[in-house]
């Protein structure tokens, strides 16, 4: 028996305030609905509902690395963070670069249910940077990838990547550079800056990203195709993205919520919790990148969910891994950055972390605006509490978070995917009971 | 809280006068004594002292410093302490006779210390010791040659000592012992020679 | 004091309180009994995790004249190849009792992440992290200028107004870093001449003058020219073209030494590479504080251990 909601008092990103019913995996009632019965009755009074989100920028670790995350654990912390779907990197061992691995990976999050998983797959071989991976068989695979990415590495010869853009036009593909260039950024510790010369930490300059996305949206423009931009992080960068698409190249910018939030001043402590890639950089920086967010600039905001397992981040700095979890924190941090500054409003947090995000990645099903009929894809958030963001607020298996300690706004209270709830009271939903979900789902999908 | 005077500038006097007697007088002469004072107040008692034994031999008594910082038995149950500088007479030590000096002897511990630490700069013919007040409560067998005062206290009093030189004035005073008010500044001194 | 990390977080009290008591440990440095009971009991750690058997002897010496036991735990190479990580390492030395760690490793700010992690409660002393800092260095030549200019009337005195050249490898100097802030924090006027490539790119906050002329520095006449040594690895990094360019435009070489004045120190942190930063007749001059600068090692790393070991320890965190 599949499940029904009544969600009571709800807020829509437009203010407007409604009742909701979710039944047979969508939005069946919109407005004052006075009879449901049957249904889970969730009183949503003074919580905001959202489009399920949706991250373009997730690092879910499986297969390979089960010890910093797995699909069921990471896609558990998308649902404490009222994701509904996630896009996972293709840095997995094996690479996501055939047709395989993203078929598994794509049943994996089936399998577990919390939310839809995915995959990206690789641009090169084995992210080696020397050979275009099979892009056509892993876009006509089962997981239908649309979006590239040899995330953690650039892209970095200038002719791959050019023949990487034109050849996924075939299948309205996209490449995600993670832009960085290599020889700039060797040993790179750090933004480079007053700091990382007091520090002693070797610099990540703002130009070794910024010259990159340069090259790549003139490539873009040259080959007439569709380029995205992974984590932002420069108001340089800033500045070319807005040239390119005053241009009119077809390009798209994601940033973090860690970029919109915290500063380079955090390294000072050498803790490597703040160690990222790209880094932490200036508080000029964080300005620009929210302006950027708010004027359109830079389309979404994106995760780059990064677990490690604590040995990863209880050492030395040098030998720290990049990276930080994002997904459990995403929404207050972008309330705190964005929201709290009056810079968006819960419209906008909407488009840039559900509506935008799934469109970039063409993925159906998510990132539609709530309303009778759409998928029941559905995040509830109450916007009023305030906390200090603890280990409990953690739902994956690692707590390599920045946030940790630091007082965040908001909370999510509830998540909803194709009907079902993964989030309940603040709580994730036991994944036996999620997975019984899934698959009646599935079932009732295949009819 | 009662702040007493027990020793006032003229009796300082009068004591400091009396010991440079008595040590000459044991010593039968001025002849090979070296005074080494112990930081703070002991360096200048020493220097009066071997002034004052100067004029009354009528020849150079030389003086000096000896800082026992390092020696301490107590170092690691209280705040660090800066060492002071230890100076002594060109001649050095060995073969002298030795007086030790200092303001108040208390438990014995600062002077257990300074037989530590002259033994680690030579090989004195006789060690003495002189103080300007003795106040009891000693934690070791030491006992003064030369005591300008004894004066016993409970372990809850402050015994202060001015010297012009340091202080402005010259005074021995005796704090009612009530620990709760007594200042920071004397606390510490108290400590010192704990 | 609990740790010492940095010369950038010491005060000017701090700082001249730490270089009054190695003018004490100087002086017990010069008589016949070299050794004092102070840290008896005491377990001092060398923890080096890069080759450095100048700055270890140095500490040794200073330990062990303090009476510390001292264990030389070499993790270069081991620890790596074992796969032990810094936690593991603190943790055994923990389970062995240090009181204090002295240590030397390659990653700017592990001395710092050992001291703050909670994995150990022993004093840390930094000697020596990445390209960071080195602060008992920048102590030791601190001392090593002020005995020069104040000799026994040193005590209490900063180094006001002593003009001070650094030349060399900036950017990858944490002897330079150090420097630059004690320096500056006792009052001196701190210069740096480098190649553009050795200085970090944003110095605008450092209390020095930067310049790429040597002469042009040499020709103020300063109290102190600090020679920084060269790694040649750093021609691979392209930072300069070759060692005969740079001993020709930063090299301290006869003529440039000839035309200081008599009374300028010549100082170098050690190793020297003569005939590329520095030349020979500069550096076996009177004018130069090499040795000096050895011995005052020792008394400046006995004063840093002193104050951290000595007094009750507060379990802070
Ligand atoms: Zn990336």
């Amino acid at each position: 028996m599949s499940e029904r909601f009544l969600i009571t008092g709800a807020q829509l990103p437009s203010g407007e305030r409604t009742d909701l019913l979710l039944d047979g995996g969508v939005i069946a009632e919109v407005g004052s609905i006075a009879d449901a019965a049957g249904a889970t009755v969730v009183d949503a009074a003074g919580l905001i509902a959202l489009p399920g989100l949706v991250d373009l920028h997730t690092h879910l670790r499986e297969p390979g690395y089960e010890q910093s995350e797995t699909v069921l654990t990471g896609t558990q912390a998308a649902a404490a963070g009222g994701f509904t779907a996630v896009f996972a990197m293709a840095n997995t061992s094996p690479v996501a670069d055939t047709a395989g691995v993203v078929e598994q990976e794509l049943s994996l999050g089936r399998a577990a249910g919390y939310a839809t998983v995915q995959p990206i797959g690789a641009v090169t071989v084995g992210l080696k940077g020397e050979q275009l991976a099979e892009l056509g068989a892993m876009a006509q695979s089962r997981a239908r990838v649309r979006v590239f990415s040899d995330d953690g590495f650039c892209v970095f010869d200038p002719l791959l990547m050019r023949r990487a853009l034109e050849y996924v036009k075939a299948f309205d593909g996209v490449i995600a550079q993670h832009a960085q260039e290599p020889r700039l950024t060797q040993g790179a510790q750090m933004n480079e800056g007053a700091l990382s010369g007091e520090l002693g930490l070797a610099g990540w300059p703002a130009v070794a990203e910024e010259s990159i996305i340069a090259r790549d949206v003139l490539l873009a423009e040259h080959v007439g195709s569709r380029l995205h931009v992974c984590h932002v992080s420069t108001a340089g960068s800033v500045e070319v993205v807005r040239w390119a698409k005053a241009r009119g190249i077809d390009v798209t910018a994601e940033v973090t919520p860690h970029h919109l939030l915290l500063t380079e001043e955090l390294v000072a402590s050498y803790d490597p919790r703040f160690k990222v890639n790209p880094p932490l950089r200036r508080a000029e920086d964080v300005e620009a990148l929210r302006a950027a967010l708010a004027d359109g600039t830079i389309d979404i905001v994106a995760t780059d969910h990064a677990p490690h397992p604590i040995e990863a981040k209880e050492c030395e700095w040098d030998a720290a891994a990049n990276g930080m979890v994002g997904l459990e924190s995403a929404l207050s941090v972008v309330h705190a950055a964005m929201v709290d500054t009056g810079l968006i409003g819960w419209a906008d947090v909407a488009r840039v972390l559900s509506e935008t995000p799934a469109r970039i990645g063409r993925l159906a099903g998510h990132g539609a605006p709530i309303a009778v009929g759409a998928p029941a894809e559905l995040t509830l958030y109450d916007p009023s509490a305030s906390a200090e963001f603890d280990l409990a607020r953690l739902a994956g298996r690692s707590v390599n978070s920045p946030y940790l300690g630091r007082t965040l706004p908001g909370r999510v209270v509830a998540t909803f995917h194709q009907g079902y709830a993964t989030l309940l009271d603040g709580a994730v939903r036991p994944a036996d009971e999620v997975a019984r979900h899934a698959a009646e789902r599935l079932e009732v999908l295949r009819g | 809280m009662a702040v007493r005077t027990v020793l006032q500038q003229a009796d300082i006097d009068r004591a400091l006068t009396r010991i440079a007697h008595e040590i000459l007088e044991s010593n039968r002469g001025a002849d090979g004594l070296v005074l080494l004072g112990i930081p703070t107040r002991g360096v200048v008692l020493a220097e009066r002292l071997a002034a004052s034994i100067g004029r009354i031999a009528a020849s150079d008594v030389p003086a000096g410093a000896l800082d026992v910082t390092m020696y301490r038995d107590d170092l690691g149950r209280n705040p660090v302490r800066a060492p002071r500088p230890t100076s002594l007479p060109a001649g050095g030590i060995d073969g002298a006779t030795v007086v030790l000096v200092d303001d108040v002897l208390y438990s014995g511990r600062t002077i257990r210390a300074a037989f530590d630490a002259l033994s680690d700069l030579g090989r004195a013919r006789a060690v003495r010791l002189a103080v300007l007040v003795d106040r009891g409560h000693r934690e070791f067998p030491i006992r003064a040659d030369f005591v300008g005062k004894n004066l016993p206290s409970s372990t809850r009093e402050r015994i202060n000592v001015h010297l012009h030189e340091i202080d402005g004035d010259d005074a021995v005073t005796i704090d009612g012992g009530d620990a709760d008010v007594a200042s920071a500044a004397d606390a510490a001194e108290a400590g010192r020679d704990a | 004091m609990r740790h010492l990390l940095s010369t950038r977080s010491l005060s000017r009290d701090d700082a001249i309180a730490l270089l009054d008591v190695a003018e004490d440990m100087a002086a017990v440095q010069e008589r016949e009994v070299k050794k004092l009971p102070t840290l008896r009991g005491k377990t001092v750690v060398n923890l080096f995790f890069e080759d450095s058997t100048r700055t270890r002897i140095s500490f040794e010496a200073a330990a062990k004249r303090l009476s510390a036991d001292v264990i030389n735990f070499s993790a270069k190479g081991s620890s790596v190849s074992k796969g032990e990580s810094l936690k593991d390492t603190a943790q055994t030395l923990q389970a062995m009792g240090a009181d204090g760690v002295v240590i030397r490793h390659p990653a700017s700010g592990a001395p710092q992440t050992l001291a703050m992690s909670g994995w150990i409660d022993a004093g840390v002393v930094n000697a020596g992290d990445g390209t960071h800092e080195h602060p008992t260095q920048a102590l030791l030549d601190a001392f090593t200028m002020r005995r020069r200019l104040h000799g026994a009337a040193s005590r209490g005195r900063d180094l006001g107004g002593v003009r001070v050249v650094i030349v060399g490898d900036i950017l990858h100097s944490r002897v330079a870093r150090s420097n630059v802030w004690l320096l500056a924090t006792l009052g001196a006027e701190v210069t740096l001449v480098a190649p553009p490539t050795l200085v970090p790119v944003d110095v605008s906050g450092w209390p020095a003058s930067i310049g790429y002329d040597l002469d042009a520095a040499l020709a103020t006449m300063p109290d102190v020219v600090m020679m920084l040594r060269i790694q040649a690895e750093r021609m691979q990094g392209a930072f300069f073209p070759n060692s005969r360019e740079y001993a020709r435009t930063w090299g301290l070489d006869d003529a440039r030494f000839a035309q200081l004045p008599t009374t300028t120190m010549v100082m170098h942190p050690g190793p020297m590479n003569r005939g590329l930063e520095i030349a020979a007749r500069a550096a076996d001059s009177p004018q130069s504080t090499v040795r000096e600068q050895v011995a005052n090692g020792v008394s400046v790393r006995m004063a840093a251990l002193y104050l951290l070991l000595s007094g009750e320890r507060e379990v802070a965190r």
